[in-house]
């Protein structure tokens, strides 16, 4: 290993387990624990019936191999689907949780305590299978925005639900997609209102705890005409020797002249030297760019996880609508990732800009996938699409799959591409500035990343930062 | 009152890859001087400029070099550079995303951080910039550019002038600084190392061609061939290699 690889292959620093008395469902799945998971959140008919469609859906399709990923064959009956914290009464206020589960949250810098909470920043903790506290939510409702747990929405918010689930991503898009709507625990649930510019920065963070158990993440995002809103994810998870799934969907919908910004800081435990444990992080997320000059913006910051199979995507409907995907994935010891977007332009005018930023160290292997359509409809869409790769160390690997399928002879089309590696000679001119051997390396990824970051909220650009262990480059110079 | 030379190298043996370069070296530079080392392609000019600044690339089997009266060689590159050690490199690297400035600025902040001394803000150090370039007579235009990112062969050598200028070494080597510029841009950056020219600061220049020693007059030269000293002189040196080559060189005895 070389001296730069050591200093990209830091050791994970979020892989305790809270030490909680919790519920897990034995591990299986059938339409029973289907039913299991829709009684204990308290479902109406109508989402069961749901959820056992798409459970039918999914017995039928099979796990899709086409990824540049290589690993073992997963046993679905050996999950549990089902893991929360054991509480007493009903929570009725934020003072109510667990101070177990504030501790955890605390130590993974997510402060869910009122006196605490980040400024400026509303968050959502999902811990296991269930949302623990939301915070900020009295102050959203003023301006009409509805910040919940997705379990909430469905009984509380039902006709917006029915109205928009599995809108943007179906139960049958894929077979991850259909077993995440058979079995979907939590996740966030916005809704902001026509005209509205949500006033904080909305927030969930999905921690993972319990052992042998998948976590099914759903998140469901409608800015509605005119309104504005701004969303992060955050993740980890403990150190463990098994793999454990995320099967995330995640779908948003814009209408006219609305944007919604989603975020992700990405950082589930990546697996060790050797390759053993690690999340399985297999993603479905879709936006649709619904109404006119409406703009749905994905920046993606990508360090965990063991295996990361996720193309946030955008279906560009509106006519002048405006889709976007920045990203910035790392793989170091045995990671692997096969990431991209899809942008699909429908309507007139569409734009679209692909920014893809991959970093391979160690063994890491590193794809860009990505499919850029052009619809007949779709008179003078562009894409713009930039995909560099970084390598760190020879033993790393980086790929790059981009699908362009143009069937409108008005479209503009731009592609670049670049590798580049990080090499003693370029460590040796910035060592010979002055500079050590780490602060060179950062700069270097920085500078290589800078187009990414810059698209975060600056609270989590810093903490984007820290992740990386690389320093931001200041606002001035 | 008995002062030790700023730079003093013995008998250097260097490998690259258990290839011998340079078998053999001894130069003596005080401060306020300007040496210059010429020799043919492949003589070990630049190994020597690269050793002295610490590339990792290159092994050193033998000989001694006291810096300023420490053990040079027992430094890592970054703590060389701290210590006023700089190479103006033969091509220099560039690193994407990261203003020259900005880059300027951690480096001086290492250095003054290394010093014990408080890092400059941005603001601050906008100031000491603006400072230094109108020393030497530059405008501001590269400072928001990336480091060395599309920069034309000319444009990478005046960045390297404008970094020695900055950060202010006491020892500034000069690794064929020269090649890639034309007479415009020779002036340019002969005139801006003449300003820089300090009682407290030594160059050493490393050149294949008599031309930059026309406009930055050294007080030595040195012919380097085969890996060995094998003359010394004045000035004039120069003008003989010009006129006769460097093969007269090799032939003769070793001179030291």
């Amino acid at each position: 290993m070389t001296s730069i690889e050591a200093q990209v292959l830091q050791p994970y620093k979020y892989g305790f387990e809270t030490n909680i008395e919790s519920e897990i469902v034995p591990p299986g799945l059938n339409e029973d624990v289907i039913r299991l998971i829709s009684t204990k959140k308290g479902e109406p008919e109508w989402m069961l019936e749901w959820r056992l469609k798409a459970y039918r859906q999914w017995v039928r399709t099979t796990e899709p191999h086409w990824a540049n990923v290589r690993y073992g064959p997963i046993d679905y009956q050996a999950i549990s689907y089902y893991a929360a914290p054991k509480r007493g009464p009903e929570l009725t206020s934020l003072s109510d949780v667990d101070p177990k589960l504030i501790e955890t949250f605390d130590k993974l810098g997510i402060p869910i305590e009122e006196q605490k909470r980040l400024a400026g920043v509303a968050v959502d903790a999902v811990f296991d299978s269930v949302s623990v506290a939301t915070t900020f939510r009295a102050e959203l409702a003023k301006s009409g925005v509805i910040f919940c747990p997705i379990s909430e929405a469905i009984r509380e918010h039902p006709d917006l639900v029915r109205e928009y689930l599995g809108s943007v991503v179906p139960a049958n898009d894929n077979f991850f997609a259909a077993l995440n709507s058979a079995v979907f625990t939590d996740g966030s649930f916005v809704y902001v209102p026509k005209g509205v510019r949500c006033p904080l920065e909305l927030s969930t963070y999905f921690r993972i705890n319990a052992r042998a158990t998948g976590q099914f993440e759903r998140t469901l995002i409608i800015a509605d005409a005119g309104s504005y809103v701004s969303y992060l994810e955050g993740c980890s998870a403990p150190t463990r020797d098994e793999n454990q799934l995320h099967a995330a969907v995640v779908e948003l919908v814009a209408h006219d002249d609305a944007t919604i910004k989603y975020s992700t800081i990405q950082n589930w435990y990546p697996g060790d030297a050797e390759g053993r444990g690690g999340i399985y992080n297999f993603v479905t997320k879709r936006g649709k760019c619904a109404g006119r000059r409406s703009k749905i913006s994905w920046t993606q910051v990508e360090t965990g996880s063991a295996i990361t199979w996720k193309y946030p995507g955008c279906i560009l409907q509106g006519d002048d609508s405006i889709g976007e995907f920045y990203s910035v994935a790392v793989t170091s010891q045995r990671q692997q990732a096969d990431t991209g977007t899809k942008m699909i332009h429908l309507g007139r005018n569409t734009r679209s800009t692909i920014v893809s930023k991959g970093i391979s160290a160690g063994l890491g292997q590193n794809t860009y996938r990505g499919l850029v359509k052009i619809l007949k409809g779709a008179d003078g869409a562009r894409n713009y699409s930039q995909c560099d790769s970084m390598l760190i160390g020879d033993r790393c690997g980086a790929h790059t799959f981009p699908y362009i399928d143009v069937r409108n002879s008005t479209a503009i089309m731009e592609h670049e591409a670049s590798t580049s590696k990080i090499g003693e000679d370029q460590i040796f001119y910035l060592r010979q500035r002055g500079l050590s051997a780490e602060d060179a390396v950062s700069l270097i990824v920085n500078g290589f990343c800078k187009q990414v970051f810059r698209e975060l909220p600056m609270e989590f650009a810093v903490e984007a930062q820290r992740l990386l262990g690389i320093s931001l480059e200041g606002s001035v110079g | 009152m008995s002062v030790a030379p700023m730079l003093e190298i013995r008998d250097l043996h260097v490998a690259i890859n258990g290839t011998e370069i340079l078998r053999g070296v001894d130069l003596t530079m005080d401060r306020g001087t300007v040496h210059a080392i010429m020799g043919p392609n492949g003589s070990g000019k630049s190994t020597l400029a690269q050793v002295l600044a610490g590339h990792p690339a290159y092994e050193v089997t033998a000989g001694t070099v006291r810096y300023e009266g420490q053990d040079l060689l027992d430094m890592a590159p970054e703590e060389r550079a701290r210590a006023g050690v700089f190479l103006a490199f033969q091509y220099p690297v560039e690193v994407r995303g990261i203003t020259n400035s900005y880059f300027l600025r951690s480096a001086v902040n290492a250095i003054r951080k290394h010093k014990g001394q408080p890092e400059l803000d941005a603001l601050d150090f906008l100031e000491v910039l603006e400072e230094k370039l109108k020393a030497i007579g530059w405008d501001d235009s590269f400072l928001n550019r990336p480091v060395n990112e599309g920069f034309s062969g000319g444009e990478k050598k005046r960045n390297e002038i404008l970094q020695l200028a900055v950060l202010e070494p006491r020892l500034a080597i000069l690794d064929e600084t020269d090649s890639g510029l034309d007479i415009d841009a020779l002036k340019t950056v002969a005139a801006a190392v003449n300003t820089l020219r300090s009682p407290a600061r030594a160059f050493l220049v490393v050149t294949h061609y008599q031309r930059l020693l026309d406009h930055i007059t050294p007080d030595f030269v040195h012919v380097l061939a085969d890996g060995r000293m094998v003359r010394s002189g004045g000035p004039e040196l120069a003008h003989e290699l010009e006129a006769k080559g460097y093969d007269w060189l090799r032939d003769g005895a070793v001179v030291s």
